[in-house]
């Protein structure tokens, strides 16, 4: 059953358009990540699903809600982490989070929640002392309190360091195992990479490619690129398909292919005949990264 | 409204007094700082009878400095709070909770009321330890009544602001730059034989001067009566009219609040720059 459904959603402000036409299905249980450059209206359309914006076209659902009138029985089921910390500095960590428990009627065991965002031993701290990793974790700790079936993640690594951000990925795992339907909007290639079961571009309000993060904007399809080193050979001397590809200054080779595996062969073949050494040899399927570049620059 | 949720308010005023508690300079203003003024005020003028009046200096301004604190709980601490924690995105973050945005708000009007009360027992507790303050039971059901329908008025008028201001830097501004001047021509601060009528008449407007008389009057010897009257003759005690000023300032305020309140922050901070990049991203 789909957590998610959304069908031709629009938002417009007066003649600007911010969402244009969007369709998206999101199964339960799934962690589906929604990629975008800033302004190309990934943060509009999470908050129209979280019932923070109204929507000017087309239907969503939400675990059977409509975000825009599902009130207080819809909040009870969703989890938000918004973009910007919005802490009282002055209150202690475990008194937010059982503040916020409170809210719902189904919840999660406090100390459980702190200890799911690594924040046990700054229970008893100001929120003031925190750094920002561990504020963006206690946001994150409040926006699963509530024991939610569907999560909004908007940015939630944002301002981490590294390890902090292996940590809240481990928590997010977590999550997904309980069979909880994460979305989240990032920035990160990687984040995405590691987190998501689906990912969606969206550029310029409209979707651009969705799918798995191996298959995306046919990544798995496209050229791969085979690059080595040579040295002390001529262009003539290179077989055929090497010698368009070769920088003469450098010594470097780089083919693109369809069919790495052949090209690779009939390479390593001819290298061997004539005793030839090939240098960094390396093949390379294009990044989420590329993709991404690659299709949200399509769409400007 | 479901039954738990008078719990969910109580939990709001506790969670709203905590963070009031935590912050000095809030806690400051509203307790220390009518208290230096009654401590001053006596030590200036003397603490004997003010000729004009009939009662002490200390029981002329006790009641009224205590209303004055009043004030600023709830009308200045609740416009510039709500205003921040809207900047903030605090307000924004618990609209997307189940909470209801009605417990929200009564928790922070609950929460200013009950520091408001704070600061009137405070207030009048050294009143009448130190300088001998006369509190009557005869007037006390009276001036409690003024008390609760007075902070209601200024919570209502301090979520008015909040609605009304672009965001948190303003709000102390708009708090002071209103409270304060009509203090002066509410006989908070200054009592004159000879109050120019015009002054009378633009005290009379506001509410501050109705809360200061029908709470001060509750402790001014000289007036007879409850105070359960319409409008009191020369030397009777009344707070009908009083409360009616204000219960009309207070409801008018509510409505203004109710229609222009927002949960999002608003101005330059944020918005507009995420407008912009929308419209870059589109050109």
């Amino acid at each position: 059953m789909a957590a998610i459904r959304v069908r031709g959603l629009s938002k417009h402000y007066g003649a600007l358009t911010a969402v244009d036409g969007i369709d998206l299905t999101i199964e339960e249980g799934e962690v589906f990540a929604l990629l975008g450059p800033n302004g190309a209206g990934k943060s509009t359309t999470v908050e129209i699903l979280e019932g923070h914006r109204i929507r000017t076209a087309g239907d969503v659902d939400v675990l059977g809600f409509d975000p825009a009138t599902g009130g207080r029985a819809f909040r009870e089921r969703i989890g938000i982490v918004l973009q910007q910390t919005a802490l009282e500095r002055e209150l202690e960590v475990a008194e937010v989070i059982a503040t916020y428990a409170g809210f719902y009627p189904r919840r999660r065991d406090v100390d459980e929640v702190i200890h799911l965002v690594g924040l046990d031993e700054k229970r008893a701290a100001r929120i003031k002392t925190l750094s920002g990793g561990q504020k963006r974790r206690l946001e994150l700790a409040l926006g699963i309190v509530g024991d939610p079936d569907v999560i909004f993640l908007d940015e939630p690594t944002t301002g981490f360091d590294p390890s902090a951000r292996r940590q809240a990925w481990e928590l997010i795992a977590n999550l997904r195992t309980l069979g909880r339907t994460i979305l989240l909007t990032t920035h990160y290639m990687d984040e995405a990479q590691n987190l998501a079961d689906r990912v969606a571009v969206i550029a310029n309000g409209q979707i651009v490619a969705e799918g798995t993060p191996e298959s995306i904007g046919g990544r798995a399809e496209g050229a791969a690129t085979i690059t080595f080193v040579t040295e002390g050979l001529s262009r003539e001397q290179l077989p055929a398909q090497a010698q368009s590809g070769f920088d003469e200054a450098s010594g470097i080779v780089t083919i693109q292919t369809p069919n790495p595996t052949a090209v690779l062969n009939d390479l390593t073949g001819w290298a061997l005949e004539r005793g030839v050494e090939l240098e960094a040899l390396a093949v390379a399927r294009p990044s989420l990264e590329d993709i991404y570049l690659q299709l949200t620059e399509e769409g400007m | 409204m479901r039954h738990r949720d008078l719990g969910l308010v109580l939990q709001q005023i506790r969670y709203q007094n905590r963070i009031f508690w935590r912050s000095p300079v809030s806690a400051f203003f509203t307790i220390a700082f009518p208290l230096m003024f009654l401590v001053l005020f006596t030590a200036l003028f003397g603490n004997d009878e003010i000729g004009s009046l009939g009662v002490t200096t200390a029981q002329f301004y006790a009641p009224a400095l205590a209303v004055f604190g009043a004030a600023s709980a709830t009308y200045t601490n609740l416009s510039i709070t709500t205003a921040i924690s809207r900047d903030e995105g605090i307000l924004k973050k618990i609209r997307g909770t189940p909470l209801p945005p009605s417990v929200y708000i009564a928790g922070r009007v609950g929460s200013a009321v009950w520091i408001a009360l704070i600061a009137v027992i405070i207030m009048m507790t050294i009143g009448s330890v130190v300088y001998g303050v006369e509190i009557r039971g005869s007037t006390f059901a009276a001036a409690a009544l003024s008390f609760v329908v007075g902070a209601a008025a200024f919570a209502a008028l301090g979520l008015m602001v909040a609605a009304l201001v672009p965001n948190g830097d303003s709000a102390p501004a708009v708090a002071q730059a209103t409270l304060l001047p009509t203090a002066f021509v509410s006989d908070v601060f200054i009592v004159t034989e000879d109050t120019p009528a015009w002054m009378e008449a633009l005290g009379n407007i506001f509410p501050l001067k109705h809360f200061v008389a029908a709470f001060g009057d509750a402790f001014n010897p000289t007036l007879g009566g409850s105070g359960f009257a319409w409008s009191g003759s020369e030397n009777e005690y009344a707070i009908g009219l009083h409360l009616a000023v204000m219960a009309a300032w207070g409801i008018g305020a509510a409505i203004i609040a109710v229609r222009y309140f927002k949960w999002d922050p608003q101005g330059h901070r944020r918005g507009s720059r995420r407008r912009a990049g929308r419209a870059g991203a589109n050109s």
